[in-house]
């Protein structure tokens, strides 16, 4: 497969598993700001809660998909950026996101308990 | 012709009068909220991160994003997610269904919706 087809069409698989992410993302915001945002408050939802783990880590993966697709995309049109390295570049930050990412996840799911 | 111009035709240029339109205005919005969601989500994952080690440095990293400046940011980030999101969802739409043309009217729901979006935020928000 092309790779220039192959990286289109992972960013419009993880758009779509996006698109349901960030509309639950974005409620959750709007609900727990409300009263003021507490680090206990967050690990007490999350913590062991493995449905929300499971969620989170979805949203991870699919986000460091879907963002070094769109920033290859920037370096190649706005940069000029479209060498070899441009590609290793991307799949650098794609995989250094995900870990960054789950780690987090991780933190608040299985971390020290609050 | 120079690496640098190769999509732009001997002789011809791309002015203003091709940019200034509602769908190449979505395009930038798209553009432009993805790049910040992208350099934002690095830091988003390191203050999460810091959970690892408890609520105390959690809650400490939090102090810092009760500043008048930090929740304005947040404010704007949550807006632009809402328009990365409804204009992502525009370009799928015309990507995999079959609707033609700019579809001025999901344009619309954009700029609606984050506008929407990022007030049931701010009202929220309990400073």
């Amino acid at each position: 497969m092309n790779v220039t087809l192959n990286a289109w069409w992972l960013q419009r698989m993880s758009a779509m598993v996006l698109t349901l992410c960030v509309a639950v993302h974005l409620a959750t915001m709007i609900w727990v700001v409300h009263g003021g945002l507490r680090a206990a408050d967050v690990i007490a939802r999350l913590h062991g809660n493995l449905a929300w783990g499971a969620f989170y880590a979805v949203f991870v993966i699919a986000a460091s998909v879907h963002v070094p697709v769109g920033l290859r995309r920037i370096a190649d049109e706005w940069l000029n950026w479209r060498d070899a390295w441009a590609g290793r570049a991307s799949v650098i930050i794609g995989t250094a996101l995900a870990l960054a990412g789950l780690r987090a996840v991780y933190a608040l799911v299985a971390g020290t308990p609050a | 012709m120079s690496k640098r111009h190769r999509a732009v035709m001997p002789g011809r240029k791309l002015d203003f009068r091709a940019r200034n339109h509602p769908a190449w205005w979505a395009f930038l919005v798209h553009r432009v909220s993805g790049l910040a969601l992208a350099f934002f989500l690095p830091a988003h994952f390191w203050a999460l991160g810091t959970a690892l080690h408890g609520a105390a440095p959690f809650d400490s990293f939090l102090a810092v994003t009760r500043a008048p400046g930090f929740v304005f940011a947040e404010w704007g980030l949550v807006t632009l997610l809402a328009a990365h999101l409804i204009g992502g969802v525009r370009v799928l739409l015309i990507e995999f269904r079959p609707w033609s043309g700019l579809r001025k009217d999901l344009i619309a729901a954009t700029a609606g919706g984050a506008f929407v979006i990022g007030m049931a935020f701010a009202l929220s928000l309990t400073l």
